[in-house]
């Protein structure tokens, strides 16, 4: 998947404790799929990119607590995709701290 | 029920009590495939099965177990985890094991991760992947293969690897083979894992039933045991735990035999999540890496793939050897769309090294990630199965070319010494025709080339014994050799690990052995028992 000129590029902190795992990543994959846009996840800001959509692929990043998750997406509403998503991330994904959450 | 005893051959030390779950033979057989599409709609249909399954457990859980159902869900709805699959179906592969094969490769990432919490979410994928193959199992009416609990004690005729692998023995547990051998795969990984495991027990696996005690380090097996027997089996048990722990304690020490002579214990690895509990102070440095598990997923491993796995583990070894063998796949280790389809006998073929030099745009990508990552500790090569010098030096040459290749392009390499497995009787015979840096003698391979008595053969299981003096006289050769032109001469063998052994293959003059992370300290112990100088005199007194 190619994301071409009009991409939005924007990035946020991982801190919550398991990193982006089993819940978390559920919540990503739902929240990116609620728009249009082309929306992608990477490490590094010149990728690997993969498809915040999928659960399977997020899950391979395997991405820890203290991680910087780096959004694009391009398409109609790429601006609040990425927006949206940014927003999950530091809220901590709405993960109460010492919830049983930790082992989902 | 009457008591009932049994005796085997002890294929994985240990104790274990509690039910058998016996798996019927029809288990072990796969459905009948069918054509691509047809392959592919069972497939979709049993994965649609799966996921109502998934969405009816989840309609009544609690909130925690919810959010863990709701994630598998996520997952199976997700084309990323079933394309590889269809991709397989496409080219032929039946439903159940392109399935599997997607599964597993997909749970080998999860176990591969540095983090524990993920490493602990491979049980989700595994569950996901049995409620899937139940289902496609299931569909014609045919035997399905129930989830084993954690814990059980599992009784088979035989036992494929990947059935073990699909079993949770954290909580213990043990191996019941009516056939099977203990130079078998399934054997080494129960070795490996500290699963007990008796092979050979000759009754029929229908009557595997009721309450076991398992002895798999005396290699009897009593059912539905008396009181008696029971307390008995308990108080040996305990005894051998007691032992055990003792000889854990002393697992960092280095290994030294009663009169002093030191010897060097390294430790097999067959892939870097077996490092994950393990200190590097416990050993020499890694003996053997059995580099087949990068192999086993769907396609061949990329060079960075491969890379970054022999970097974590020269890193994790932080100095000490690291002995990295090349793709020893054929033999019993078939890799699909690699190794040769319908040898008359796989173990006289095109296997090890003879694969690698068939495959040369396979074989440099893994030099190529082998020279990389030498610049990061003390990396060796070891060549599979090499049975003349011409394959050690085609070998060279292209690691030289790999490594010229690399510097030139600007990329960090360093040339691994490069030595060589003598596992091939052509190669023990005239070991001094080798120039290689180091030798290290697979007593596996050995033999049951020189015994002529295959290693998954339960009938001929006997015959091959590495104490055959034959194989021994060998070993003494090899040893001496080494000796004479100052090459270390190991051996990564079971036999290494095995404490009955380990006196006679120091008398042959080996001082190095590299064993299963699980019998080293076991190997150690073996070798404080040892009195190298009372047993060269009781030999001499024989008149040999």
């Amino acid at each position: 998947m190619s994301v071409t000129e009009t991409s939005v590029v924007a990035s946020a902190l991982l801190t919550n404790e398991v990193g982006l795992h089993a819940r978390p990543a559920v919540k990503l994959t739902q929240l990116a799929k609620s728009f249009a846009a082309t929306v992608e996840l990477a490490l590094e800001v010149d990728g690997p990119w993969v498809d915040a959509k999928s659960p399977v692929r997020i899950m391979r990043v395997k991405a820890a607590k203290g991680a910087l998750l780096h959004f694009r997406a391009s398409g109609s509403d790429a601006d609040a995709a990425v927006g949206a998503l940014v927003d999950l991330v530091v809220r901590g994904f709405d993960e109460d701290a010492g919830e049983g959450a930790d082992h989902a | 029920m009457p008591e009932a005893r049994h005796r085997g051959r002890s294929a994985a030390p240990g104790f274990a009590a509690g039910r058998v779950v016996a798996l019927r033979a029809a288990e072990g057989a796969r459905r009948v495939g069918g054509d691509p599409a047809g392959e592919a709609a069972a497939l979709r249909a049993a994965m649609a099965k799966a996921a109502a399954e998934l969405t009816a457990l989840a309609a009544g859980a609690a909130d925690d177990a919810a959010g863990i159902l709701g994630f598998q869900l996520a997952l199976l709805e997700d084309d990323a985890l079933s394309a590889p699959a269809f991709a397989a179906i496409v080219d032929g592969t039946p439903a159940d094991v392109a399935w599997q094969d997607a599964l597993d490769d997909e749970i080998a990432g999860y176990r591969s991760a540095e983090d524990e919490t993920f490493r602990a979410r491979a049980a989700d994928l595994g569950d996901l992947r049995d409620r899937v193959l139940v289902q496609l199992n299931g569909a014609d009416g045919t035997a399905v293969a129930p989830p084993v609990a954690p814990g059980s004690i599992v009784a088979a005729a035989d036992l494929p690897p990947s059935r073990f692998l699909a079993i949770d023995w954290r909580a213990g547990g043990a191996v019941l083979l009516s056939e099977g051998s203990r130079n078998s795969h399934v054997a080494m990984l129960a070795r490996a894992r500290g699963v007990p495991m008796i092979v050979g027990l000759g009754i029929d696996p229908c009557r595997f039933a009721g309450e076991a005690l398992v002895d798999a380090t005396g290699g009897e097996l009593v059912l539905d045991p008396a009181p008696a027997t029971r307390a008995a089996f308990e108080a040996r048990r305990r005894s051998h735990e007691i032992d055990a722990a003792e000889t854990a304690s002393r697992v960092g020490e280095p290994a030294a035999t009663a009169d002093g002579v030191a010897v060097a214990v390294h430790i097999n690895v067959a892939g870097p999540d077996e490092l994950a509990s393990l200190s590097p102070a416990i050993c020499d440095g890694i003996g053997l890496v059995r580099t087949e598990f990068l192999f086993a997923g769907e396609g061949l491993p990329d060079e960075e793939t491969q890379y970054r796995v022999y970097r974590r583990l020269t890193e994790w070894a932080a100095g000490k050897p690291v002995t990295i063998r090349t793709l020893d796949a054929g033999g019993d280790k078939p890799i699909a769309g690699l190794t040769a389809v319908g040898e008359s006998n796989p173990f006289l073929g095109v296997r090890g090294i003879r694969l690698s030099l068939a495959h040369p745009e396979i074989f440099t990508v893994q030099l190529r990630a082998l020279a990389r990552a030498a610049c990061h500790g003390a990396l060796r090569i070891m060549l599979p199965m090499v049975t003349v010098p011409e394959e050690l030096e085609a070998a060279r040459a292209l690691l030289d070319v790999t490594v010229a290749a690399l510097k030139a392009a600007g990329v960090p390499a360093t040339r691994p010494p490069i030595g060589i497995m003598v596992e091939v009787p052509a190669a023990a015979l005239a070991v001094e025709r080798f120039d290689a840096a180091f030798f290290s003698i697979g007593s596996n391979d050995l033999t049951q080339y020189v015994t002529a008595a295959g290693r998954d053969i339960a009938a001929v299981a006997d015959l091959a014994n590495p104490l055959n003096p034959a194989v021994l006289r060998l070993i003494r050769m090899v040893a001496e050799h080494g000796r004479a032109c100052g090459r270390e001469v190991s051996l990564c063998g079971d036999a290494g690990g095995d404490p009955e052994a380990v006196g006679a293959l120091l008398a042959a003059g080996l001082r190095s052995l590299s064993v299963a992370p699980a019998a080293l300290a076991a190997t150690k112990a073996a070798i404080g028992q040892i009195d190298l100088g009372r047993r060269a005199d009781s030999a001499a007194g024989k008149g040999r």
